[in-house]
């Protein structure tokens, strides 16, 4: 009889097996499928302007001002609750979005504009600023590359426990205040090295040493007050308000196809509602953003039509992705290898899988 | 060595305020046209990860790449911040009789 072969856990370390494993089967920065579109229509969609950015940025900022207002005014009685919930959605779940867009660099036309928009939701979102442009950098390269790409949200099998404690941004931020301690000392993680470049690193600790001084006056302020109020609008908005982060943040790529080169196969494109659109920044058009980073929020709808009929269908809203989401989750918990299959349209045909690549047993 | 100019392409195969890649003797180049019918060239490739800078968007004297939204000044070649950390090489440019003609070492 022959020996049969198990497959082992897949290693989404970025130093490990499955790191060798893809550059060894030419995945790693490698070339991806993008769907045809005239040079001058693209163009036209890349062209940077400031005010649809400072237009969304003021509402986002006066929203921010008029409820964290509410919620002092109130604090003590239970219709503080409200104006926290507005808030803190708007600190710890919108800006990751912001985050996003201005680290591309697309967000404004001028560059301060994305810098100072980049550093301060970067810290709202409690996240590093140097370590995730790299790491989204690695991103956009080798999105869902096992071995590769260090934003990889549900690694199989899930770890479920982690998702649900990710609601409340418990479990990544006990994460970034460890790398934060690390950081301040002047070290990297081993993983880390391996995207920031040497020239970068000096930022990574000073920016981890102010997040922490930041974070040593909240606690002196709630202290000195007797009351968490200064923590309720300065560091704890990145938890209890980031419940919006993951339920965004998830339908890009759970449970979809991991190590193609093609966005269409392992990206989701949604439609959301224009509330939800503000808040997320259009990202809701994910596929159209990897396939084009170019291309500003703003312009991503207009985007998603020129290239709909080259993609998948899109999701017709959040709670249809998460009807495909959730039980793929739960299965890939027993069946890591299993995941969606995204559908091109008649005619159209996937840059192929490499079938090598995926759950390949360790000799 | 002596100059060596190679004819690249007609000045209108190049829009205002746009690039276009040139392909020669097994090494690819990026010729650009700004919005006042000044020309460059550069190598073609980003260096931050061999991307093809010809995808990419000109605005001013920036080119923007197109794979990590990197950004070069093509008129001097200076990486203009993170992604790109390296700068990118750039070759004379002399445009006559409507066509484009690059320096190439
Ligand atoms: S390849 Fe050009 S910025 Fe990354």
């Amino acid at each position: 009889m022959l020996p049969t072969m198990t497959p082992t856990p897949r290693d989404y370390s970025l130093i490990g097996r499955d790191a060798a494993l893809a550059e060894a089967n030419g995945i790693a920065a490698a070339e991806w499928y993008s769907c045809p579109i005239p040079r001058k229509q693209l163009k036209e969609l890349m062209k940077r302007s400031d005010g649809p950015a400072l237009r969304d940025t003021a509402i986002w900022v006066a929203a921010l001002v008029l409820s964290a207002a509410g919620g002092i005014h109130f604090w003590g009685s239970w219709w503080a609750v409200p104006f926290f919930l507005v808030y803190g959605v708007l600190y710890g779940s919108s800006s990751d979005s912001r985050w996003h867009e201005a680290g591309h660099g697309t967000a404004f036309k001028t560059r301060w504009m994305n810098d100072v928009l980049y550093y301060v939701a970067s810290f709202m979102i409690l996240r590093e600023p140097t370590v995730w442009r790299w790491s989204h950098t690695r991103h956009h390269t080798d999105t869902i590359i096992v071995g590769r790409d260090p934003e990889i949200a549900v690694p199989r099998p899930p770890d479920v426990v982690a998702l649900l404690l990710n609601i409340f941004a418990l479990k990544s931020s006990l994460m970034t205040l460890k790398s934060l301690f690390i950081h301040a000392s002047g070290r990297l993680k081993p993983d880390e090295a391996t995207f920031i470049p040497e020239m970068e690193r000096w930022k990574v600790y000073l920016v981890a040493r102010i997040y922490l001084a930041i974070f040593a006056a909240v606690i002196v302020a709630c202290v000195w007050m007797g009351s968490i109020l200064p923590a309720m609008l300065v560091g704890l908005p990145s938890l209890y308000g980031g419940f919006m982060t993951i339920y965004f943040g998830l339908t890009q790529h759970a449970g979809l196809a991991e190590d193609v080169l093609d966005h269409r196969l392992n990206t989701r494109t949604i439609y959301m509602n224009p509330l939800f659109r503000f808040l997320y920044w259009n990202m809701n058009y994910h596929v159209e953003h990897h396939m084009f980073p170019m291309v500003p929020y703003h312009a991503l709808p207009r985007l998603h039509e020129a290239i709909k009929d080259d993609c998948p269908e899109p999701y017709p809203s959040t709670i249809a992705a998460y009807r495909e989401i959730i039980p793929t989750i739960l299965r890939q918990v027993r069946e890591p290898a299993f995941h969606v299959i995204r559908r091109l349209p008649d005619g159209k045909t996937p840059v192929p899988y490499n079938h090598g690549a995926i759950i390949n047993p360790a000799e | 060595m002596p100059e060596q100019w190679i004819n690249a392409c007609d000045t209108d195969d190049i829009d205002q305020d746009d690039v276009i890649r040139f392909d020669h003797d097994g090494r690819t180049f990026a010729l650009y046209r700004t919005e006042d019918d000044r020309f460059f060239a550069t190598d073609g490739l980003c260096t931050h990860e061999k991307v093809h800078l010809s995808g990419g968007l000109v605005m001013g004297n920036i080119i923007e790449c197109p794979k990590h939204n990197g950004r070069f000044d093509f008129t001097t070649g200076k990486a203009k911040g993170a992604p790109v950390c390296v700068d990118i090489a750039t070759y004379p440019v002399k445009v006559e009789d409507g066509r484009v003609l690059i320096q190439i070492a």
